[in-house]
């Protein structure tokens, strides 16, 4: 046991690592707060006061962990479904970058972002290398609760909860032990009505939400709370919200945004873009003086095919487009 | 071989979790083994052997379906040794959440999933309590909040456990997962070995207490599997009566 927790006092053990009282309390034994002046071992045996000494650990690595953030990832190539040497032989994604991931089904999309989540050494099918901000990283990205390299944000996503919108924030809030629950709730709350355009209450409660406000709660709840310095998105469907303010929320809460799509729009809206085929990254390439210049006569036919829906949608014939 | 047991509530994704994780074992060549433990029913053993994979079940029937498992434990794992398996897992399924299958120096997994509810990994208690590795499913439909919010609860119940996220439909992160189970400690029997939790009282040496696994421990209510039943002998999987009864098993 790393801390000698037996040889301490009750009173010392709060005072240094004040969320054991909570911890005791939860676990039935908040009565020993009542005897500040014994030593814990009194109260606790051998495995008990290892599973205090291990959840103090993780405490601490969870209260620590905004002391090194992550700046950059870096995947180092490995090699293709047939053997190849990867193309890509490395590429660095860094806090506000948007990256697509474009590849037909089962061309290796699933499995490079595997890689990142699991943190690669070497040791995945594809034989890949993952380094943060330049270093061989610790295990703990691969295994804690709190460590999650990656958050997902995916079409099939829902609330299953049955909470208000205010209360499913302050128990992640909670979960995440936040500081400043109050004020990161409003937040996302603002965030998330802003790219959904319909409003919602605080007191509405999340399984009620349209599709496209469920959509812009996940995509600020995200941003704020999550812990993870990388988001995955799995496609943002063009229904119920503004899907550039949803790229910049999270570039503007310092993430790595991953971004697998097929849709032109959101493909140009990235600053790069990696091709996947083959199980391998073939190139990385940055969207053209032309593509961008594309970008706005797509987003006019966008919004074209938007106001034939919602045309539609109030009943009218579609006989003049 | 090394020896895994993998519990968890029922529907939470064991068998998927299973299937796809032993699939990267098979690719990479290794013979790999599942015992699965259920109460009344089960036809997940033909799953398995759809997947090339050896198995043997055993139903607990009228008996206490934890009292069941460590009974039949080490036969299992003799049974897997004279396989020649490099990988056998345990399965259980239908365990009460007073309980947990897992055994000292043998790597324990629990498979919980995000639509179980946050109350779920306190109600569930030593199966997640005294495992390894947690294995969390079904983050692929719920929020990403909610999965952050489940994960730190599991970890609130059990602090020192490595927490893993799988797809039990496209298999994502069972790739990681397998890595854990080749890399467990080699079990040659688990005669003498001590579960981590005692179970709850029923009707054998295993009600008052006992925890050691072994014939010479075994009194009262015990009931043998029959792992030696004849290639092509097939049951028809029901529950069996109260009794010293063989059941369950065919190859």
């Amino acid at each position: 046991m790393s801390r000698q927790l037996e040889t301490l006092t009750v009173e010392a053990v709060f005072a240094r690592w004040p969320f054991v009282q909570q911890q005791l309390a939860d676990n039935g034994l908040g009565e020993i707060a009542d005897r500040p002046g014994a030593r814990l071992a009194e109260f606790l045996d051998t495995d008990q006061l290892d599973d205090l000494d291990g959840f103090i650990d993780v405490m601490e690595d969870f209260l620590g962990a905004n002391e090194e953030k992550v700046s950059e990832v870096t995947i180092t190539g490995g090699r293709a479904k047939d053997g190849s040497p990867e193309p890509v032989a490395e590429l660095t994604v860094k806090v506000g970058e948007v990256i697509c991931i474009v590849g037909p089904t089962g061309s290796g999309k699933s499995r490079l972002l595997a890689d990142i989540e699991w943190v690669a050494r070497g040791d995945t099918p594809t034989g890949r290398h993952v380094t943060i901000n330049g270093q061989v990283p610790d295990d703990k990205w691969r295994f804690s609760a709190e460590y999650k390299l990656v958050a997902q944000l995916s079409q099939n996503m829902n609330f299953v909860m049955d909470l208000s919108v205010e209360e499913f924030l302050n128990l992640h809030a909670e979960s995440r032990l936040a500081t400043d629950p109050e004020q990161k709730i409003q937040r996302i709350w603002n965030w998330a009505n802003e790219l959904a355009g319909e409003p919602f209450a605080l007191d509405t409660p999340v399984t009620s939400l349209s599709g496209g406000q469920s959509r812009a709660l996940m995509i600020a709840d995200t941003a704020v709370l999550s812990s993870s310095p990388v988001v995955l998105i799995d496609e943002i469907e063009n229904a119920g919200i503004d899907r550039q303010q949803a790229l910049d929320i999270l570039i503007r809460e310092e993430k790595i945004v991953l971004m697998a799509t097929h849709d032109p729009i959101l493909a140009l809206m990235g600053d790069r873009r990696v091709i996947i085929n083959n199980g391998a990254m073939q190139k990385v390439i940055e969207p053209s003086e032309k593509e961008k210049a594309n970008l706005i006569e797509l987003r006019a036919l966008d919004e074209k095919l938007m106001g034939l829906r919602h045309r539609l949608r109030m009943g009218e014939r579609l006989d003049e487009i | 071989m090394r020896f895994v047991t993998v519990s968890g509530p029922p529907s939470s994704g064991k068998t998927a979790v299973i299937l796809k994780t032993l699939e990267h074992l098979q690719k990479a060549g290794q013979k790999v083994g599942v015992v699965k433990f259920d109460c009344l029913f089960t036809d997940d053993d033909e799953l398995y052997r759809k997947n090339g994979i050896a198995v043997r079940k055993g139903l607990a029937g009228a008996l206490c379906p934890d009292h069941y498992f460590v009974s039949n434990v080490e036969e299992c794992v003799q049974w897997g040794l004279q396989e020649g398996l490099d990988v056998l897992v345990s399965e259980s399924a239908g365990l009460c959440n007073r309980c947990s299958p897992h055994i000292r120096e043998v790597l324990a997994i629990c498979v919980i999933d995000n639509l179980s509810g946050t109350g779920t990994p306190k109600k569930i208690g030593p199966m997640l309590k005294a495992a390894d590795v947690v294995v969390i499913t079904k983050g692929d439909i719920v929020s990403q909040a909610e999965r952050e919010v489940f994960a730190s609860r599991v970890h609130m119940v059990n602090t020192k456990a490595r927490i893993l996220h799988v797809n039990g439909i496209t298999g994502q992160g069972s790739f990681e997962l397998s890595t854990l189970w080749t890399g467990a400690e080699e079990t040659a029997t688990v005669e003498g070995k001590k579960l981590r939790f005692s179970m709850p009282a029923a009707l054998c040496s295993y009600c008052l207490g006992e925890t050691r696994i072994g014939s010479d421990y075994q009194m009262g209510n015990v009931r043998k599997m029959d792992l030696d039943l004849p290639t092509g002998f097939k049951t028809d999987g029901g529950p069996q009566e109260l009794g010293p009864m063989d059941t369950g098993g065919e190859s």
